[in-house]
C-alpha cells in the first residue's frame, strides 16, 4: 500500500467551515449528494405516483368529472374535469418515465448508492466527487425539463415511455422536451456509472478485496456497468429521433407514410423497428439497473436480520456478473410481435429463458439464508421478507411473455403491467422502504418509529397487490394495456370491475403512505437516538459515525474479514464487524 | 478545501497500476464506443434495409458527392494531431512545458483546420446543392454522425484549449497531476480520431 497512503494524511478538525451554498447545495461530499438525489427521487416517486392515481380515476369512471381536483387542468387537458384521452396518454408516458429514469434509478443509484456505497467499501469519499456532483445536477436538469413540459403546448410527450416510432416523430413539442430531458438523464447516469466502478476498483479500504465486498456494492458495480454501457445507445437514438423531428430526416420513418389520410412529407426508407431495437437495448438492461441495487438492499438487510451468513454469497455474485452480462442479449423479447422472424425469436426467447436461471438462485440464496436463522421481525425486515415473494410472482409471471407462443396472446394487454410492476413496485419499491428503514440511522442519528413503519409496512402490503393481482385477469381477459376507456369494448366492459377494485386500491396504497410520510419527517426531530450501530451489524458503514462527517471515518478502516459474519461459533457476540481485527 | 484528499488521484494503484482518472477516462470511452456503435448499427441497419429502387433507396456512390480528397485530407490532418498530442504528453514527461504548450497549441490548430475543411468545403456546398438531412437517409446520416463527431472535436478543443491557459498552472502545483490530465485528455484524442478512421471509410468510400 504504499502508493496511497502518504497522500491520506488530512486532519478533519482543519476543514474550513463551508458556505451553506457549498455545504448543502453544490456539495462535492457523497453523503450529501446521496440525500440531494435520495428526497429529489422520492419527491418524483410521489409525484409518478400521483400522476397514476389521476389515470385510476379515468378507468375506473370513464367519462366522469374527476371530484375535487378535476377543475385543477384546465380547459385542455380536463374540459369540465373530465380527462381527454391526450391528456390521458401524457400522464401514462410521463408516470412511466418519472417512475423508470426519475424516481426508482436515482433512488437505487444515486441515493443509496452513493450514499452507502463508498461507506461499505471504506472509502472517505467517491473518486470524482465533483463528477459526482455534476452527475445529481445534470439529472436535476433532465428533471426540470420532464416537467416544463407539461406546459408547453400540446402537453407532455404522449407516446408512452417507449417513445415508439413513427408516433412518437409525428407527435406534438412534449416528445422534444422528452428527448432533451433523457439526454440530461442519460449524461447524469454516465457520469455517476464511471465513478461507481472507478471507486470501487480503487478505493476499496485494506484488506477489503473482491470477495469481502458486501453484496450490494457487488449490485451497485455490475449496476454502474449497465448504466455505463447501456444508455449511450439511447442517447444515440435520442439524437436520431431529434433529427427525425427537428431536421426532417427519416431514420424511424418509412416510404409513404400516411397518417389520417394525411400523406407525410419525409424522404422515407427508415425503419420503426430501429428504434425499437435501440430503445430495449438499453431498456432491457435498464430492468435489471431496477432490480439488481434492489436485491442488494434485501440482501443487506436479511443477513442482518438472520443474524447469519447469506447462504451461498458465492453463487449469488457469480449469479450477478451472468445476469448483468445476459440482459444485454435479451432484448428483442420484448419485439416477438413485430414479425422480426421465428429464428430471432427463438434466440432471443432461449436467452431469456437463460436470464431467468441466475435470477432464480439469487431469489432461491436469499430465501435459504432465513432457514433456521433467528429471525428480528423489524421494519426493514418485513419489507425485505415480502420483497421475496412478490419478487417471485413477478418474474414468474414473465415466463409466459419470454415465449413466443403465449406472448402473442398476453403482448401488451394488462399482464404485462401487472407483471412488470410485480418486480418494481413490491419488488423494488418495498426493497427501497427496506433500505430507507434500514439505512435512516444512519443519515440522521435517529430510526424511524417502528410502529407507525409497521402500518405503514402492513396496509402497503395489502393494498398493493390489490392493484397489481386484477391485472393479471384483466390481462388474460385480452384488456390492452393503453386503452383510455376499456368499457368501449364488451371484452373490456366485462372485466370493469377489476379496474375498478385496482383503482381502490391504488387510491388506498395512496393513503397507506400517509404514515411513512409523517414518520419520516418527524423522527428527523423526535426519533429515537441511536449509536452508530443499532442493528448490531458487520459491514463498514456502522464502523463510522452516525451521520458520517466529512471524510467519513475517524480513522482509515482495514478488513479483516467477509461481510456477513454473524453468530460465528466461539464468539461472545453474534457479529463479528469487518472492521476489528479481535472480537472487541 | 471542500474535496476531501482522495488516494490515487495523482499515483497509480499499486494493484491496478493506473490512476482513478486514467480507469475513468477509459470506462468513459467504453460508453462513447457504444454510443458510436449504436450509430454505426444504425447506418448498417438502414442502408441494409433500404428499398432497391424508388426516392428513398441508397444513393449510388457518386450521387452522394462526398469527394474522398478532401475526407482524405481530414483524416490526414487528425493523424497528425494525433501524433502532436502524444509529443505534447512526452514534452511533460522530460520535464518541458513550454513545448508542450507548443504541441497543445499545434494540436488545437489542426483541430481547427479539420473543423474548417469540413464547414466550408462540406456542410455549406452541400446545404447549399439542397442536399440537407431530410434529403435522404444517407445525407441525415452523413450529418448526424460527422456532426455528433465533430462536436466531439470541439469538445476536445475546448479541453486542451484550457490546459493551455488557465489549465496549466497546475504544473507549477503538480507537475505530475497535469501530465496525468495531458494523458487522459490525449486517449480521449485518439478515440475521436479511431471514430473518424472509421466514418471516412463508411461514409467516403464504401
Amino acid at each position: 500500500m504504499s502508493g496511497g497512503h502518504h497522500d491520506h494524511h488530512h486532519d478533519h478538525a482543519h476543514h474550513p467551515e463551508l458556505s451553506f451554498w457549498r455545504k448543502y447545495l453544490f456539495s462535492v461530499d457523497h453523503k450529501t449528494i446521496g440525500i440531494q438525489y435520495a428526497l429529489t427521487a422520492l419527491v418524483f416517486l410521489f409525484l409518478g405516483f400521483c400522476l397514476m392515481m389521476m389515470m385510476r380515476w379515468q378507468l375506473a369512471y370513464p367519462g366522469k368529472v374527476m371530484p375535487v381536483i378535476g377543475n385543477l387542468f384546465g380547459e385542455g387537458n380536463m374540459p369540465g374535469g373530465v380527462m381527454l384521452p391526450e391528456f390521458y396518454n401524457a400522464l401514462g408516458a410521463m408516470h412511466g418515465t418519472i417512475m423508470v429514469f426519475l424516481g426508482v434509478v436515482p433512488m437505487l443509484v444515486g441515493g443509496f448508492g452513493n450514499y452507502v456505497m463508498p461507506l461499505q467499501i471504506g472509502a472517505p469519499d467517491m473518486s470524482f466527487p465533483k463528477i459526482n456532483m455534476a452527475s445529481y445536477w445534470a439529472f436535476f436538469v433532465g428533471g426540470v425539463v420532464m416537467l416544463i413540459s407539461f406546459f408547453v403546448p400540446g402537453g407532455a410527450a404522449n407516446s408512452g415511455w417507449t417513445s415508439y416510432a413513427p408516433l412518437s416523430v409525428l407527435a406534438t413539442r412534449g416528445q422534444t422536451f422528452w428527448l432533451l430531458g433523457m439526454v440530461f438523464l442519460i449524461t447524469s447516469s454516465l457520469l455517476g456509472s464511471v465513478n461507481f466502478i472507478v471507486t470501487i476498483i480503487q478505493l476499496r479500504a485494506k484488506g477489503l478485496d473482491f470477495f469481502r465486498l458486501p453484496f450490494f456494492v457487488w449490485a451497485q458495480f455490475v449496476t454502474a456497468f449497465l448504466l455505463l454501457l447501456a444508455f449511450p445507445p439511447l442517447e444515440g437514438a435520442a439524437v436520431l429521433q431529434l433529427m427525425d423531428r427537428l431536421a426532417g430526416t427519416s431514420f424511424f420513418m418509412p416510404e409513404g407514410l400516411v397518417v389520417s389520410g394525411v400523406p407525410q412529407a419525409y424522404a422515407g426508407g427508415g425503419s420503426p423497428l430501429l428504434w425499437q431495437h435501440l430503445f430495449w437495448f438499453l431498456a432491457h438492461p435498464e430492468v435489471y439497473v431496477l432490480i439488481l441495487p434492489a436485491m442488494g438492499i434485501v440482501a443487506e438487510v436479511i443477513a442482518n436480520n438472520t443474524r447469519k451468513p447469506l447462504w451461498g454469497y458465492r453463487p449469488m455474485v457469480y449469479s450477478l456478473i451472468f445476469l448483468g452480462f445476459m440482459s444485454f442479449i435479451v432484448w428483442a423479447h420484448h419485439m416477438f410481435m413485430t414479425g422480426m422472424g421465428t429464428k430471432i425469436s427463438a434466440f432471443f426467447a432461449t436467452t431469456t429463458m437463460i436470464i431467468s436461471i441466475p435470477s432464480v438462485i439469487i431469489l432461491t440464496a436469499l430465501v435459504i439464508s432465513l432457514y433456521r436463522g433467528c429471525i428480528r421481525f423489524n421494519v426493514p425486515m418485513l419489507f425485505a421478507l415480502a420483497f421475496l415473494p412478490m419478487f417471485a410472482i413477478g418474474g414468474l409471471t414473465g415466463l409466459p411473455l419470454g415465449l413466443p407462443a403465449s406472448d402473442i396472446h398476453l403482448h401488451d394487454t394488462y399482464y404485462v403491467i401487472g407483471h412488470f410492476h410485480y418486480v418494481v413496485a413490491p419488488g423494488t419499491i418495498f426493497a427501497i422502504f427496506a433500505g430507507i428503514y434500514h439505512w435512516y440511522p444512519k443519515v440522521t442519528g435517529r430510526t424511524l418509529n417502528s410502529a407507525l413503519g409497521k402500518i405503514h409496512f402492513f396496509l402497503s402490503f395489502v393494498f398493493i397487490n390489490v392493484v397489481f393481482m386484477p391485472m393479471f385477469f384483466q390481462g388474460m381477459a385480452g384488456v390492452s394495456r393503453r386503452l383510455y376507456d376499456q368499457t368501449m369494448y364488451a371484452h373490456g366492459d366485462a372485466v370493469q370491475s377489476l379496474t375498478r377494485m385496482s383503482s381502490w386500491g391504488a387510491w388506498m396504497l395512496g393513503l397507506s403512505q400517509l404514515p411513512f410520510i409523517l414518520n419520516f419527517f418527524m423522527s428527523l426531530a423526535a426519533g429515537r437516538k441511536v449509536n452508530q450501530n443499532p442493528w448490531e451489524a458487520t459491514t463498514l458503514e456502522w464502523a463510522a459515525p452516525s451521520p458520517p462527517p466529512h471524510g467519513n471515518f475517524a480513522t482509515v478502516p482495514v478488513v479483516y474479514r467477509g461481510p456477513y459474519e454473524y453468530s460465528v461459533p466461539g464468539t461472545q457476540k453474534d457479529f463479528f464487524p469487518q472492521h476489528l481485527a479481535t472480537e472487541a | 478545501m471542500s474535496v476531501a484528499v482522495l488516494p490515487y488521484t495523482v499515483k497509480p494503484h499499486p494493484v491496478t497500476g493506473v490512476y482513478s482518472g486514467k480507469l475513468g477516462t477509459w470506462l468513459f470511452l467504453a460508453s462513447e464506443v457504444m454510443l458510436f456503435g449504436a450509430l454505426f448499427s444504425a447506418y448498417v441497419l438502414l442502408r441494409v434495409g433500404a428499398p432497391a429502387s424508388g426516392p428513398a433507396a441508397w444513393p449510388s456512390h457518386d450521387a452522394t458527392e462526398l469527394s474522398w480528397k478532401i475526407g482524405g485530407f481530414n483524416t490526414l490532418v487528425l493523424i497528425i494531431s494525433s501524433v502532436t498530442m502524444v509529443m505534447a504528453w512526452a514534452s511533460l514527461k522530460l520535464n518541458n512545458l513550454s513545448k508542450a504548450r507548443m504541441y497543445l497549441g499545434l494540436t488545437v490548430g489542426l483541430a481547427l483546420v479539420f473543423i474548417m475543411v469540413k464547414l466550408l468545403l462540406e456542410y455549406i456546398p452541400k446545404f447549399q446543392a439542397h442536399h440537407t438531412p431530410s434529403h435522404s437517409n444517407f445525407f441525415g446520416l452523413y450529418f448526424t454522425l460527422t456532426g455528433l463527431h465533430a462536436l466531439h472535436i470541439l469538445g476536445g478543443v475546448f479541453v486542451i484549449t484550457y490546459f493551455i491557459f488557465p489549465g496549466s498552472s497546475l504544473w507549477k502545483k503538480d507537475p505530475e497531476y497535469y501530465t496525468n490530465r495531458i494523458e487522459c485528455t490525449g486517449l480521449y484524442w485518439h478515440f475521436v480520431d479511431l471514430v473518424w478512421i472509421f466514418l471516412f471509410p463508411v461514409l467516403y468510400l464504401l
